[in-house]
């Protein structure tokens, strides 16, 4: 019997975020998917999600989703999955619902599987891939009756495209338990970078703590800009606050598949290298022989990343202008 | 305040390759260097900071592991913290992240708590499920991925980082606040903090101490279970050479030679 997969479809300025939309076509894939829309713009979000692979939509549209971060999400979530008791739940990894996935879990004692790259039933169990440390993949699966929760690393699938599907609707009207309007935000603040986004560039120049400080970066900025890629940064300076967390690469940040990556200054966290690892060439530059990156690297430079990048720089301006 | 510091006693990230053992399918420890999470050094020191601001507060390092999770206590403490709490148990072992959120708010439960702080992931396992599950547990609000965090009488308010900046929160006290990682540069214990770390109270429960039934926690709590361990697919080992001044030509004939430029 077909699977009954839940994808929690999360809003980003009144759009389904692409992480969610790339959710629901694996969930169409593993079973029937139906897909869960809270906030504001829920409504005219849910019209649009058949075509990305859902059967059936939950809409509540009430702003108290959108102002209060977490508990009013899980307590809707909650309810619905007691009612319902779907196979599963799939969440895209992002801030937002990597907290609503920690609560529904310890409240309903649902098993709980984070960082998987792939999914796929085999009769009724459920095999989750979840890349291990350095070099390990493993299977998982939950180990218990009810919906278990999966949340998926970002960019293991890609959306898919069902045409003329319509999804049937159902809205929901439960009223929101004031208790749980609690975490309020008071303010959201956009960080712009220029040039293309690190999702979309076929280049990308990223810098680590191997730069020594902030006013450095402009140097990995400048090759980035040179070769008409973006720039990018460890999870170790963007947490420092030399950059906007816009620009983390890895695990938790942002996974990226360029034509060329180059790490400067970069040591190689596993947190780090599953973000990037799927680059098709990458080069490294770093004054430690024995750092990580370098098993990763296409080509490794044992160097000073500070006097290479203005150097490289300059050559790669000037083979271009030839 | 009564402030709580969440903290783990992990594999050197900088030293050991972490391992699974094929058989028991749980991380290696045994023989393996282990350090006190260096991403929760950054939150002691943001904790620390908040207390030494507010005045008239205690923080209390707590830690759910081995024996050997001691060690990393010790270090909150010479850090700075003024005391520390250590929940061990042999049935504790496997425990998944609601698993062991249960175990810390049991502990956390029994005192008086404004403020509980936690990195906001591990730097072993990264699931970043445990700091949700405690304030679930605790039915309290929680702020994550903190990189600035205030109290204004009974209300906490945190910058949050976002995918595009950052968003400001606020919400009632008691709640979990958690740090990313590096936000605060962490405090080095000085000589004087070591020795003092030796008088400073540490209790130590055991799963019996908190009331809480075996079979929930630990691996018979454990809601998922590894099926099989395999070989990721490794990359081609690549050239590296060492810069003698030509670093810049070798690499753009790299990109060159594969179109890249």
């Amino acid at each position: 019997m077909s699977k009954t997969v839940w994808v929690l479809v999360e809003l980003e300025d009144g759009k389904a975020a692409r992480s969610s939309l790339e959710v629901l076509g694996k969930a169409a894939q593993l079973g029937r998917a139906e897909a869960i829309v809270l906030g504001s713009a829920a409504r005219e979000v849910a019209l649009t999600l058949g075509e990305y692979g859902a059967e059936k939509v939950y809409v509540h549209a009430n702003a108290n989703y959108d102002n209060y971060l977490t508990l009013p999400a899980v307590d809707t979530l909650s309810a619905l999955v007691k009612e319902h008791q779907p196979a599963l739940l799939l969440l895209a990894t992002t801030y937002n619902l990597r907290d609503i996935a920690a609560r529904l879990s310890a409240r309903n004692n649902m098993g709980l599987i984070t960082d998987a790259t792939d999914l796929s039933y085999e009769d009724d169990t459920l095999n989750v891939t979840v890349p291990w440390g350095g070099d390990n993949v493993v299977t998982a699966t939950h180990s218990q009756q009810g919906t278990g929760i999966v949340l998926t690393r970002p960019k293991a699938f890609s959306i898919a495209q069902y045409a003329g599907r319509n999804a049937e609707i159902e809205t929901l009207n439960a009223s929101i338990n004031p208790e749980s309007l609690k975490m309020k935000v008071l303010e959201r603040v956009e960080v712009q970078s220029e040039g293309p986004s690190l999702e979309d560039a076929s280049v990308i120049v990223s810098g680590g703590r191997g730069l020594g400080k902030a006013e450095n970066f402009h140097l990995v900025e400048e090759l980035a800009a040179a070769l008409g890629g973006a720039a990018g940064a460890t999870r170790a300076i963007v947490d420092a606050g030399w950059l906007p967390y816009s620009y983390q690469v890895g695990q938790t940040g942002k996974t990226v598949k360029p034509t060329l990556y180059i790490a400067c200054g970069i040591s190689g966290a596993i947190q780090h290298l599953a973000g990037m690892k799927g680059s098709k060439y990458i080069v490294a530059i770093n004054k430690d022989e024995h750092a990580p990156i370098f098993s990763v690297a296409d080509l490794g430079i044992v160097g000073d990343t500070l006097t290479i990048l203005p150097q490289l720089t300059k050559e790669v301006k000037r083979r271009k202008a030839q | 305040m009564k402030m709580f510091v969440c903290v783990k006693q992990i594999p050197d990230p900088n030293t050991v390759v972490s391992k699974l053992d094929p058989n028991t399918k749980r991380l290696v420890r045994a023989g393996v260097s282990l350090v006190l999470d260096p991403g929760d050094e950054s939150t002691i020191s943001a904790a620390i900071k908040l207390r030494d601001t507010i005045g008239n507060s205690e923080l209390t390092a707590i830690s759910m592991g081995p024996a050997s999770a001691q060690e990393g206590l010790r270090r909150a403490l010479a850090m700075g913290v003024d005391r520390a709490i250590l929940i061990t148990d042999p049935a504790l072992a496997g425990s998944d992240a609601p698993g062991t959120a249960r175990a810390l708010a049991a502990a956390i439960k029994k005192e008086e708590v404004d403020l509980i702080y936690c990195s906001t992931e591990s730097t072993d396992g990264y699931t970043g499920m445990v700091p949700g599950g405690i304030a679930e547990f605790l039915g309290i609000p929680q702020l994550t991925f903190a990189r600035e965090i205030t109290v204004e009488g009974n209300k906490a308010i945190a910058k949050c980082v976002t995918l595009t900046g950052y968003q400001t929160v606020e919400s009632p006290l008691p709640a979990v606040v958690t740090i990313a990682s590096g936000s605060f540069e962490a405090i080095y214990p000085t000589m004087k903090g070591i020795m003092s770390a030796k008088k400073k109270p540490f209790v130590q429960y055991s799963l019996a101490d908190l009331g809480i039934d075996p079979a929930q926690v630990g691996e018979a709590g454990a809601r998922e279970r590894v099926l099989t361990i395999g070989k990721a697919e490794a990359r081609a080992v690549g050239q590296v050479i060492k810069d003698d001044g030509n670093a810049a030509q070798a690499i753009a004939d790299f990109l060159q030679r594969y179109q890249l430029l």
